[in-house]
């Protein structure tokens, strides 16, 4: 027992931690700063005013008195997003290449997650009474989204893309592309097959809808409620622990020694007695699984699923990606960290700032035209590192 | 290397062919124009149905279609006694405009279609039927409300139901009764969610209310950033204008988020789906309502048979519109019949068809008695303030009727 706690490296189980909340509070300080910034000089101006005549309450207190829930919502959905951006990042650290095909298997893993238990609530399993039963339940979802997603991304790899490997880079991104929009129908015929109907809902149970308010804030003549409804914590948990353990298994163990030397020489790694193509395969495992899991928890944060759920999430999880650096664990973290954080804050306070005239919808343009500006200033992105092409 | 490829592809084309065959039953009618082709003799006359059969709004959209086929099983005598064979070509329009147009092209190009029963979506008919309006092919509709489906003045395009312009008016007047003194508008950016978002908006602000927000979005899943401002503005009401399935993830949201005004959308809220994926929370606080043109089966004294037939037939309760579409075929039909009539018991061409559904006075339906304007308009149409009283889907035909208004349409 002692020499195997020995063998634990705590250091590579802190790091990732200590690195979110860094990247957690870094971002919110950083984007709270700013908001308020441009709500002071606006507050003066003709916005200031038109607001104040529109909703009795000057410009910086409505500012003041929406961060809190700004940061929590935002904080949520950039966990979700950085979840996924793993998957990208890891098949990108290996591989090289962008496997488009992760929306579908995030999607694929909802679906999975979400049948499971409609079929549970069918036979009335849930909702139980036990709080207990309805977390352990939970979890069977999460893991039973994982073992579906992955097994669905190896094969994914061994059919679409093992047999391109020597081609042209352009060709499994393209034969990437066309697995999206094939797992996008399968899934929308095989939901269909029953009713015609293929959304699907995520069954009420549990008290994950319950709202922990944390207290009330007052400021100027407005009340503030604090809080955040279970959910929410529980992804953000959940997303935490997949980075721990994932971190753990790249940087602390032999296998992730294994899938480093594959990322940084294919042939070498092989002299050197490593099972290329075992390694590629877990590697598409461990996305894979990562990206079911972020689907259950998706479709536990937002309800409602449909077959061409993973697109959006998807799209931003692999600008988060880029934003952060691809191929850098730690970069999907910060990149997905960000860009929930700032889509939510456009969100929230761009209708404010432009007295209406571009409302919540415009949220992604601002979003992307930030990782424009990032990619111009810094094309390896946030956190990555000037490689050279490999030969 | 080159063998395994080969095989790969292979087994996908398979693959896809084998799916491409299983999807064909929702779209059956895609090769039945060229075997139909128009022989003197042949006296076959179809009509077609176009609604959602697959995707969000598909359990509304399935019922359209079935409506009208039990029309045409229990009212069609007439017309075989006549020796005309009568068919029903039901299309998906998946509630998606250019499936709809798409449709359209394949039905003017079908000589043996003479009316079409259809659209859910407003959005959809819109387009869809300057097709039919270019071939002269009349178009009954039992579910569209936006005032465009009527006011471009075509011929062929008649409504069963009522107009969002004055729908729009009747729920924001509702609001003023419940002494709603602020509300929030969100839409879908459609031209059914928009369109009544912006006639609820017109009258709400002549009614004195504050519209705290008007925003449109077309998100299905995430509403935090769009729900922070409407919290803090905190007004009385949240408008939704456009489909439940928007609306249910919306309106869940608004109330996890603390949320405990009134909620209110238009005639796109009727699905018992509402409360299925919002849940019982959406009931809290100073409750859910909706206006609509098509009220619970109760308040109409035709449907009781109408509702006993199609249990029998297909197992289910009518979902909302399905009897409308009911009347919509049987219109069809009796215009069909008067037409073929005047043309000797030969069959009628389809502007004599579109001619013959403006010509009917006081049609007997199991809705309502019909007569259509000028415009293609009912000269009287109903509309109803609904409250839901239960989170239990299976329920939703108990909701409260509130209010029941007659009214007519604005003037031409």
């Amino acid at each position: 027992m002692d020499s195997f706690l020995k063998r634990i490296n705590i250091k590579e189980i802190l790091r990732p931690i200590w690195q979110t909340l860094v990247f957690s509070f870094g971002s919110a300080l950083v984007l709270s700063l700013v908001v308020l910034a441009l709500a002071l000089i606006l507050d003066q101006t003709v916005v200031g005013q038109t607001f104040l005549a529109k909703y009795k309450m000057p410009l910086l207190t409505y500012t003041l008195s929406n961060l809190p829930q700004v940061l929590i919502d935002g904080l949520t959905i950039g966990f979700v997003y950085a979840a996924i951006a793993l998957g990208y990042t890891m098949v990108y650290g290996v591989l090289e290449f962008i496997n488009f095909a992760h929306s579908e298997i995030f999607a694929v893993g909802a679906f999975i997650g979400v049948e499971l238990l409609t079929t549970l609530a069918i036979a009335k399993v849930i909702p139980t009474e036990s709080l207990f039963m309805s977390y352990l339940w939970l979890i069977v979802a999460i893991i039973a989204g994982m073992i579906g997603a992955g097994a669905l991304a190896i094969t994914v790899e061994r059919i679409a893309y093992r047999p391109l490997r020597g081609a042209p880079r352009l060709v499994p991104l393209i034969s990437a592309i066309g697995v999206s929009f094939f797992l996008q129908d399968v899934i929308r015929f095989v939901e269909s097959l029953t009713t015609g109907q293929f959304n699907r809902t995520f069954p009420t149970f549990g008290n994950f809808d319950t709202r922990v308010v944390m207290g009330q804030m007052s400021i100027g003549t407005a009340n503030v409620n604090l809080g955040f409804p279970i959910k929410s914590a529980i992804v953000v948990i959940a997303a935490l622990i997949m980075l721990v353990v994932l971190n753990y298994l790249v940087n602390a163990t032999k296998v992730g020694k294994a899938i480093r030397a594959v990322a940084q020489d294919r042939k070498t790694a092989s002299l050197m007695g490593i099972d290329v193509n075992r390694i590629i395969s877990l590697t598409f495992l461990i996305g894979g699984a990562l990206g079911g899991a972020a689907g259950v928890l998706y479709a536990l944060k937002f309800t409602r699923i449909d077959p061409f759920v993973g697109f959006f999430p998807g799209m931003k999880a692999f600008t988060a990606a880029v934003m952060g650096g691809i191929g850098n664990l730690t970069g999907a973290l910060l990149g997905g960290i960000v860009l929930g954080m700032l889509e939510t804050f456009a969100g929230t306070f761009m209708s404010a700032f432009t007295m209406g005239a571009a409302g919540t919808e415009y949220k992604d343009i601002f979003a992307f035209a930030i990782l424009i500006l990032v990619l111009v200033f810094r094309p390896q992105g946030l956190m990555g590192e000037n490689v050279g092409q490999k030969a | 290397m080159q063998k395994r490829l080969f095989s790969l592809l292979a087994a996908l084309m398979v693959a896809s062919m084998l799916l491409a065959a299983c999807g064909a039953p929702a779209a059956p009618a895609t090769d039945a124009p060229a075997a139909e082709a128009p022989a003197t003799g042949d006296k076959t006359i179809k009509i077609a149905t176009q609604s959602p059969l697959s995707g969000d709004a598909s359990v509304i959209g399935v019922d359209i279609k079935r409506g009208a086929e039990l029309a045409l099983e229990q009212l069609g005598g007439n017309l075989t006694g006549m020796g005309f064979k009568l068919e029903i070509a039901p299309f998906d329009d998946q509630a998606n405009p250019d499936a709809g147009v798409a449709n359209a092209k394949n039905i003017v190009a079908d000589p043996a279609i003479l009316c079409v029963v259809g659209h859910y979506n407003s959005g959809v008919q819109i387009p869809s039927s300057e097709e039919y309006h270019n071939a002269g092919l009349a178009n009954v509709s039992p579910a569209n409300t936006n005032p465009k489906v009527t006011t471009r003045g075509y011929g062929e395009v008649n409504r069963l139901v009522g107009r969002d312009d004055v729908q729009g008016v009747v729920g924001a007047d509702f609001a003023k009764e419940k002494a709603v003194k602020s509300v929030f508008i969100v839409h879908d950016k459609t031209a059914y969610g928009q369109g009544i978002a912006e006639f609820f908006k017109q009258q709400a602000e002549k009614n004195g209310m504050e519209v705290l927000g008007f925003e449109g979005t077309e998100e299905k899943a995430n509403f935090d950033a769009l729900l922070t401002p409407l919290i803090s503005a905190n007004p009385d009401m949240l408008y939704f204008g456009g489909l439940y399935p928007q609306a249910s993830v919306l309106f869940k949201q608004a109330r996890e988020k603390g949320f405990m005004g009134l909620l209110m959308g238009p005639d796109g809220m009727d699905s018992s789906d509402l409360v299925g994926i919002g849940g019982a929370s959406l009931l809290d606080g100073s409750g859910l309502y909706y206006s609509t043109v098509s009220g619970p089966a109760s308040v109409y004294a035709g449907t009781a048979k109408f509702v006993e037939d199609f249990k029998a037939k297909f197992g289910s309760d009518p979902q909302p519109f399905a009897a409308q579409a009911y009347d919509s075929a049987a219109i069809c039909l009796a215009a069909i019949e008067q037409a073929a009539k005047d043309n000797g018991n030969n069959t009628p061409t389809r502007e004599a068809v579109a001619k013959a559904i403006r010509a009917l006075k006081d049609f007997p339906g199991i809705t309502g008695t019909y007569t259509f304007n000028s415009i293609g308009d009912v000269t009287l149409a109903k509309y109803f303030i609904i409250q839901v009283k239960s989170a239990d889907p299976a329920k939703w035909s108990e909701n409260a009727v509130v209010q029941t208004l007659d009214i007519a349409p604005p003037a031409p």
